[in-house]
């Protein structure tokens, strides 16, 4: 098992309905954000192209921030999601040094908090928070490892792209284009 | 032309608008550590070598301030810490693929030991010590006889401890600055130079002072050789590591770097050194004062920069 996300940058409009509901779902303190949107505009007038992306942690496979963590707080769980034990971490702040997405931030309660793939809802059988909401079906959650699930027959059937594979961290979070 | 930001607000504390998690605390820690370091390596290789007799500042004095230095360390780390009341998950278990986890073993061998080591010598530095309790005085003739092996204890974990201070950095590969392999063997000579500028100073004889600042000699010329090695081996790299090194070379970080650690902190000592050992009276302290310096410095703006260097995004 193997969950990932793909966003759907062609229908993504940007409006950060994922980020509110993410807030509500895990009870995200006021002024932090486990997801956010990503606006980039290339080209100059008239010729421009604008791409938006609901960015979240990307739960590597070859997780810097697991692999550096000194206690073990940080740890792979059911299908390859990424988190944080909060009695077990220290805050030192080595994970948040070493995600080259900035995905992670300190918890004002002192241990680090992240992005859960909302696993306490996929244990459910819920898709994550942001995925339920989103109005325009631009995030699709599931198991890249069966290949007859939604994932994996879009991952399929369009182009997409990965953020800084080349930073070796395996990511699975999929932009289609 | 391309613009790329977060429109959804994002503003996470300590980690927008560019990573800031680390404060004075880290830099301060590998200072205080690397010094330590320093002064434990050549205080266990001279007493191995069976010098203790001519190099006593380094084997019997200097090695007092190692214990001071790493509880100021300690305790910066301390501080650094976010969840504070959970520090002990540290020593619950060891994981070899992290820096920092091995490191915190390195600290929990090295500081009991130097305090070990220092206890062996003290009625030789203060003729006249008495133990207030007996066990006290059992204990030192335990470990006086088995000096030597203290000894080279100190000495396989004081270089752990110097080149990890370095390593620690080296392996976040999101922070281009840092994730060059280089950093480890450059801060475990800044710290064998700063141990070595420690040992000048409170040395007493001529012969002991000479001999610690060709040694600082030597290591400040290895610490520019890899500073310029690791310039070359960022500017022949990818892109974010070029923009790593050109936060140094024209970017925010040029003057105070090449101002405080390169000119003050390496090329300023080195002279004063030449000059000494040609004969001229140069004060002990503003050599040592200055390799300090420098060594601070290449500390601080280290762990800041590298917070500032980032991947293409």
């Amino acid at each position: 098992m193997r969950f990932a996300m793909a966003v759907d940058t062609r229908k993504c409009v940007g409006c950060s309905d994922c980020v509110v509901a993410c807030q509500t779902e895990n009870d995200v303190p006021i002024g932090y954000c486990r997801d956010w949107i990503v606006e980039v505009n290339d080209g100059t007038y008239p010729q421009l192209e604008m791409e938006i992306r609901s960015e979240r942690c990307n739960h590597c496979t070859n997780s810097p921030c697991v692999r550096c963590c000194p206690t073990g707080a940080s740890h792979y769980s059911d299908g390859g999601i990424v988190l944080v034990t909060p009695h077990k971490c220290i805050g030192c702040g080595a994970c948040i040094a070493s995600c080259p997405y900035d995905a992670r931030y300190p918890h004002p309660k002192g241990y680090v908090d992240k992005c859960t793939f909302c696993l306490h809802r996929v244990k459910e059988g819920l898709p994550p928070a942001c995925v339920a909401v989103c109005p325009t079906k631009c995030l699709t959650f599931g198991d890249t490892d069966d290949p007859r699930s939604e994932i994996s027959l879009l991952l399929k059937k369009r182009k997409f792209k990965r953020l800084i594979p080349e930073a070796g961290t395996n990511p699975n979070l999929y932009f289609l284009i | 032309m391309r613009e790329e930001h977060i429109i959804s607000g994002r503003m996470n504390p300590l980690v927008d608008p560019s990573l800031n998690i680390w404060h004075w605390q880290i830099p301060l820690y590998l200072f205080v550590g690397g010094v330590s370091a320093g002064i434990l390596f050549f205080a266990a290789l001279y007493y191995i070598l069976g010098k203790d007799k001519e190099t006593p500042a380094a084997v019997r004095l200097a090695p007092l301030a190692a214990p001071v230095l790493l509880v100021i360390g300690l305790g910066a780390l301390f501080l650094d810490l976010n969840h504070k009341a959970w520090f002990w998950q540290l020593y619950m278990t060891l994981r070899i693929e992290s820096p920092m986890s091995w490191g915190a073993w390195t600290l929990m061998v090295i500081t009991p030991v130097s305090v070990i080591w220092c206890a062996t010598w003290i009625k030789e530095l203060r003729p006249g010590w008495v133990w207030r309790y007996s066990f006290l005085d059992d204990l030192e003739v335990f470990f006086i006889r088995y000096r030597s092996a203290l000894a080279w204890i100190m000495l396989i974990f004081s270089v752990i401890l110097g080149v990890y201070t370095g390593i620690l950095l080296s392996a976040f590969n999101a922070r281009p600055l840092w994730n060059t392999s280089i950093l480890g063997p450059l801060f475990l000579a800044s710290s064998l130079s700063t141990g070595a500028a420690v040992i000048m100073m409170v040395a007493k004889s001529h012969a002991e002072r000479d001999l610690f600042s060709r040694i600082d000699l030597m290591m400040i010329g290895i610490e520019l050789f890899m500073i310029v090695h690791m310039f070359m081996g960022f500017k022949a790299s990818t892109q974010v590591q070029i923009d790593a090194a050109n936060l140094f070379l024209g970017g925010p970080y040029t003057g105070v770097f090449f101002i405080f650690v390169v000119f003050l902190g390496l090329l300023l000592p080195a002279f004063l050194e030449i000059l000494e050992m040609r004969g001229r009276k140069i004060p002990v302290y503003i050599t040592s004062g200055l390799v300090l310096t420098g060594g601070i410095f290449l500390r601080f703006i280290i762990v800041y920069a590298g917070q500032a260097s980032r991947y293409l995004y």
